[in-house]
């Protein structure tokens, strides 16, 4: 569970002082599929940060399942993002001439987990992000943009986090195989009860979630769900 | 992390850029052969200076004459020249200093020496029978002269190979035949074994005969101008030594040690002077492989800084998934001392193959010892952690927000 309140950030300091955001409180519970959506410059990249644990609040706490991580240490967040937290970039950010396999466990390696366990938890990662078995031991360059955010997720996946982010996943993709990889995120989400949380500019690509919050200047201004019943109603 | 995928990192890691890997390394590796080869050419000059000193004799003290003043005057005749050494003087040294193994008595001069058709003129040494075995000399054809053909005076010769060389045409058949040493007849019993150059002078250019001989038909006097004296180890030395001038001393009733009309070299004094020349040298070759062992390194440093800064974004991401600064730390200054190490091994291979030629080549015989192998392994060792340090830490340190957004 997730549980922001009051969360302020502000870069620089003096006349110079940016207030990115200003004073944001929301709940989102395990299981949740959610949306945060906004214009460059409103402040959703610094929430992004601060949801996956890079960066730490000005003001305000962030409770991520019951342990307050407004005021950690480098390395202490290193661990919650470790064990906690699954990133998924616009950029892919794949290690380049390195197996997707090896890819996939790089968040294992670091939590010390043997090479055994890290590839069956890699294998199943795949599965899940629903990339064929047949490119498990490609190497990432030798794969297409879809099939590189699968590895991608698969990533995010394979440590088991409370929450995966995911920060403009489609923006690098067509608007078909950017739907492909929506679909996964659906799936993960209803399937395996992953708690997801997609940031984005596109309202089309927010509607995919089941929740939808919206930043602007640093300010919470709204959070709905009434696509949802309209989407509901569309198809009755 | 565990280590097996530490080095699994650091594998992919510089597999990635192996050219530029490679030419990283090849500082290191240029670095240390050329310490690993200038200290073995420095310790094999040392080594054969040591034994060219060493093979006038193990453990030599030699007592010289000293300085000649006439009386009343001023003028000295240099030193070496006085009439001070007897006969006496070295059987007393024989009798009277503990640790002594022999004694052998010498005296020396130049003079013109003709065979049936050639002639010479060179050092000619009378010496007692004692000589070959204080002075690590050994008989190449013939003998050499026996305790009854010098108290009998004798008119024998052994001669230095070189001199064999210059008085006979074959000088295999130098033995048996007639010679004239100052117009005096001489037979020749024997050819040394050549010993080569020793710095004092070359031992092969002499000739030798009986001491008693050389004094009665040559110098004209009772007279030495040498006596070689062996110690039983070379750790007696100084006690021998200083045996020897507190007797002579006494002997020639001087009471002041610095009117002594002799003076008492010892082998060990002539062998650290030399050892401290070449250990000078030695430091100056290595000097000049350490310069280039620190371009080495600055070579690791600026490629591993290169390497942070395109690498930025794969280490915001290395950060995004849990990695911990000491992680970062550990995976940037690893790289950076294989890369020292690998180099570092093909250093002292190739250091040692520069060191094998040059000592097939002839010119100086190397050494490689195994001491100048450690230090150069540690001392790559010690240069990838020194000039990792810096680019791993300020990897470890970048902010993986920036680091991911990094262009």
């Amino acid at each position: 569970m997730i549980e922001l309140t009051n969360i302020r950030k502000t870069y620089g300091s003096g006349d110079t002082a940016f207030e990115a955001l200003k004073g944001v409180s929301f709940t989102i519970e395990d299981g949740e599929f959610v949306a945060i959506m906004g214009p460059s410059g409103s402040g959703k990249s610094t929430l992004m940060n601060l949801l996956g644990c890079l960066d730490t609040p000005t003001a305000g706490t962030y409770h991520l399942d019951g342990k307050d991580v407004s005021t950690l240490s480098d390395d202490e967040l290193a661990l919650i993002r470790r064990t906690k937290i699954g990133f998924v970039f616009q950029s892919f950010n794949l290690l380049p001439r390195t197996s997707v396999m090896r890819n996939v466990s790089l968040p294992l390696v670091y939590a010390g987990i043997s090479e055994e366990e890290r590839g069956k938890h890699a294998r199943a990662a795949l599965i899940a992000a629903g990339l064929d078995e047949q490119h498990f031991n490609h190497r990432s360059n030798q794969l297409s943009g879809g099939q590189i955010q699968r590895v991608a997720i698969a990533r995010a996946l394979v440590n088991e986090p409370s929450l995966i982010l995911a920060d403009e996943p489609t923006g690098n993709l067509d608007t078909k195989t950017g739907n492909i990889v929506l679909e996964t995120f659906q799936r993960l989400n209803r399937e395996l009860g992953r708690t997801i949380i997609l940031i984005t500019h596109e309202p089309d690509v927010a509607e995919h979630a089941d929740r939808i919050l919206s930043i602007r200047d640093g300010n919470l201004v709204s959070d709905d769900k009434s696509h949802i019943k309209r989407a509901a109603a569309q198809t009755i | 992390m565990k280590t097996a995928d530490l080095f699994q990192e650091t594998y992919t890691a510089l597999s990635a850029n192996k050219v530029r890997s490679g030419l990283t390394m090849l500082g290191i590796v240029i670095g240390i052969a050329s310490v690993i080869a200038m200290i073995s050419i420095g310790q094999g000059a040392q080594s054969s200076i040591q034994a060219s000193i060493q093979s006038i004799g193990s453990n030599l003290i030699e007592v010289l004459p000293g300085q000649q003043k006439a009386a009343g005057t001023a003028v000295s005749s240099g030193r070496g020249t006085a009439k001070s050494l007897t006969a006496d003087d070295a059987k007393t040294i024989q009798s009277g200093v503990t640790n002594v193994t022999a004694v052998t008595s010498e005296v020396s001069g130049r003079y013109q020496i003709t065979a049936s058709t050639l002639n010479t003129n060179t050092t000619v040494d009378g010496v007692s029978e004692s000589y070959p075995a204080v002075r690590n000399m050994q008989i190449d054809q013939g003998t050499f002269f026996t305790d009854e053909q010098s108290a009998q005076l004798a008119k024998v010769a052994v001669l230095g190979p070189t001199v064999a060389t210059d008085l006979f045409t074959d000088p295999a058949t130098a033995v048996g035949q007639k010679i004239r040493i100052n117009g005096q007849p001489f037979t020749v019993i024997g050819v040394t074994v050549t010993k080569g150059g020793n710095g004092f002078g070359s031992q092969d250019d002499m000739v030798f005969v009986p001491l008693m001989t050389a004094q009665r038909l040559l110098t004209g006097n009772q007279y030495l101008s040498t006596i070689d004296i062996q110690a039983s180890s070379a750790d007696v030395m100084t006690q021998v030594q200083n045996d020897v001038t507190a007797l002579l001393l006494t002997q020639h009733e001087i009471k002041d040690p610095a009117n002594a009309d002799f003076s008492v070299i010892n082998q060990a004094d002539i062998l650290a002077t030399a050892s401290s020349i070449t250990g000078t040298f030695t430091i100056l070759l290595a000097a000049i492989g350490g310069i280039s062992l620190l371009v080495g390194g600055i070579g690791i440093m600026n490629m591993m800084l290169t390497t942070v800064t395109e690498r930025t974004r794969e280490i915001g991401l290395r950060k995004a998934i849990g990695a911990t600064r000491a992680d970062i730390n550990n995976q940037f200054l690893t790289e950076a001392i294989c890369l020292t190490l690998i180099g570092g091994i093909v250093g002292i291979t190739l250091g040692w193959g520069i060191a094998f030629g040059v000592n097939a080549s002839g010119l100086v015989k190397t050494s490689v010892s195994l001491s100048s192998v450690l230090i150069a392994f540690g001392v790559s060792a010690a240069i990838g952690v020194i000039f990792g340090y810096y680019p791993a830490r300020r990897a470890a340190r970048l902010n993986p927000i920036d680091a991911l957004r990094y262009e």
